[in-house]
């Protein structure tokens, strides 16, 4: 017991709560000043955004795999599902300058980003900020824009779906699905009506991990992001500035920030998670 | 027949849902692992071994050794420690404590670094000068055994760093950092095996008059010896690979303090694509190796368990 206290507080807790002290030693106001700055908040809008969108999508592409890895039975269905963890084993750097170059302007699949782009560009000539961003496929692929930092967090969010759906969708018996079935319903309306509503609380809480991870997500953006202030900056690559510019409050204060957000974040995810056990019970 | 027509799909949606989960997967995860290898072969075998057997190659890859070497071992000690807490005891703030050992997970690595920067850094709570200070009378110990040292140097190294305790830009903080974003993993593994079990066989070898160690190692340690592989293999791998955490802490001195993900990034910034694609390989074989024993560890422990039955 003294043991597992001591090391924990050692580690985790005194290193935080340093932290906390840190940027409480700046005043309000410079809190304040800081925390509404243009580029800060560029930043969170940045990360909060593309962080949801990618955890949308993490969500969508996560149902239909785990469905098919739970449901059918077909070659090759065993390397697939040991694959899905691929983005928790592969390092985040090694994902990060991968990504780069295989949505970069001459990469694999960067390149038919780029042509497409290219081709809308003259065909349409959008304006605005759409303007901007098709302008930016263009010349680089996905890379270095906000679809590439949204790629780039949908890899490392994609398997906190299927991991939560998986052991809910396998205990799922079939006979509520036939019951449905014998009054009459057809199976969409078995999907929509009766399964789904039941992969409720799972997918939830597969959302919020994947946000949760997406947020505060470094390797894999950084190298895909270009990193511009107040367009491709995330809000971990603004903490590494403020520290290489020796600004320690500054980068403490919204290390803060972030904190608090993500411990809001765990939170839920336990308030969730409880309920998936209650449900599995 | 009948049966199966109403739980599952027609046979045309069913291929057309595995085939759009196929190409989901294939073009999401098995392109970039693909990439991996191709960019790293790019310019042919002879620069891929070059980049490999290179002095600053060789340097981050024995640093990465050395912080997983580390963790590994302090975290898993933990981990065994802390899930024996947990699930053998009932006390107060619990469940406190099982969301603080979760905590480093929604942590950014970025700030898992920054907070010891904050503490050893030079406008920190201890920088090296104050350090130095509170270690002196260690320093001055560790010079006495280094005058009559029969260690080979042991101790004169000892010495020269309490002499100029450096943490972080350093490796002692690539080592802080790296247990930081390890911490949870055997533990996490642990715990909910461990509860599902419960303490009946421990109890039982009490009876017969088993002592405290000899029950952990005859009772305790088999029941529990694949969650243990299993949360050993994901903290190794995290070990190895983290970047973000690592990266704040390490200042980026070539050939002292880049791990292998930093030394990739420092291949990739100067364009040298092959070479930083090369020592990525190694990565990324790591993180095969370790999905193929997981699954495999999955499929024994399944057995195991059904065998019990």
């Amino acid at each position: 017991m003294g043991f597992t206290l001591a090391y924990l507080s050692l580690i985790i807790l005194i290193p935080l709560t340093a932290l906390f002290i840190k940027a409480a030693g700046l005043g309000w106001t410079e809190w304040w000043n800081l925390l509404t700055s243009p580029r800060v908040l560029a930043a969170t809008r940045l990360t909060f955004g593309l962080s949801a969108a990618a955890a949308t999508v993490s969500v969508i592409c996560g149902l239909l795999v785990t469905w098919v890895l739970v449901r059918y039975r077909f070659p090759g269905r065993g390397l697939l599902d040991a694959m899905v963890d691929l983005p928790f084993a592969l390092p985040t750097a090694v994902a990060g300058i991968t990504l780069t170059t295989i949505y970069g302007k001459t990469g694999l699949v960067g390149r038919h980003i780029a042509s497409v782009a290219t081709w809308v560009k003259e065909t349409w000539h959008p304006t605005g900020w759409l303007g901007d961003q098709v302008n930016s496929w263009a010349d680089f692929g996905a890379a270095y824009s906000p679809l590439g930092i949204f790629l780039a967090l949908t890899f490392i969010g994609f398997p906190f779906v299927v991991r939560t759906l998986q052991p809910v969708m396998e205990d799922m018996g079939h006979d509520i699905e036939e019951a449905a079935a014998t009054l009459g319903a057809g199976r969409w309306i078995v999907f929509r009506r009766v399964i789904l509503p039941l992969l409720v609380p799972a997918l939830l809480t597969g959302f919020t991990l994947a946000f949760a991870r997406a947020i505060g997500e470094y390797g894999s953006v950084i190298f895909i992001s270009g990193n511009l202030p107040m367009k491709t900056e995330i809000l971990p690559l603004l903490i590494v500035s403020q520290l290489e510019q020796f600004k320690y409050g500054a980068a403490a204060v919204i290390a803060s920030g972030m904190l608090v957000i993500s411990f809001a974040l765990l939170f839920i995810i336990n308030l969730l998670q409880r309920q998936l056990d209650w449900q599995n019970r | 027949m009948d049966h199966l027509q109403v739980t599952t799909e027609s046979r045309p949606v069913r291929t057309l849902l595995i085939l759009s989960a196929l190409a989901v997967l294939s073009l999401f995860l098995l392109l970039p692992l693909f990439a991996v290898f191709t960019e790293a072969l790019r310019r042919g075998w002879e620069v891929f071994f070059a980049s490999l057997t290179d002095d600053m190659a060789w340097s981050a890859i024995k640093l990465t050794l050395i912080a997983a070497g580390v963790s590994v071992p302090l975290n898993t000690l933990f981990g065994l420690a802390a899930a024996w807490l947990v699930t053998k005891y009932r006390f107060k703030g619990r469940a406190l404590l099982i969301s603080l050992i979760d905590l480093p997970f929604a942590v950014s690595p970025v700030i898992a670094g920054l907070v010891w920067v904050m503490i050893f850094g030079a406008k920190g709570w201890l920088p090296p000068a104050r350090l130095a200070e509170l270690l002196a009378p260690l320093a001055s110990l560790a010079g006495k055994a280094a005058s009559n040292d029969s260690f080979g140097g042991l101790f004169e190294g000892i010495a020269a760093w309490l002499a100029d305790p450096r943490i972080v830009f350093a490796t002692p903080g690539i080592i802080i950092a790296t247990v930081f974003v390890t911490f949870p993993f055997v533990a996490r593994e642990l715990i909910p095996l461990m509860e599902t079990q419960g303490s009946d066989q421990e109890e039982a070898a009490v009876t017969l008059g088993a002592g405290g160690w000899r029950i952990f190692l005859r009772v305790t340690l088999p029941n529990i010896k694949w969650g243990l592989l299993y949360g050993v293999l994901l903290c190794n791998a995290r070990a190895m690979g983290e970047f973000g955490a690592v990266s704040v802490v390490s200042g980026h001195i070539r050939g002292h303090t880049n791990t292998l993900p930093l030394h990739i990034e420092v291949l990739y910034n100067e364009y040298q694509f092959s070479a930083a694609f090369a020592c990525a390989t190694l990565l990324a074989l790591l993180a095969l190796v370790t999905l193929g024993l997981k699954s495999l560890v999955e499929r024994l422990s399944g057995q195991s368990a059904k065998g019990k039955h």
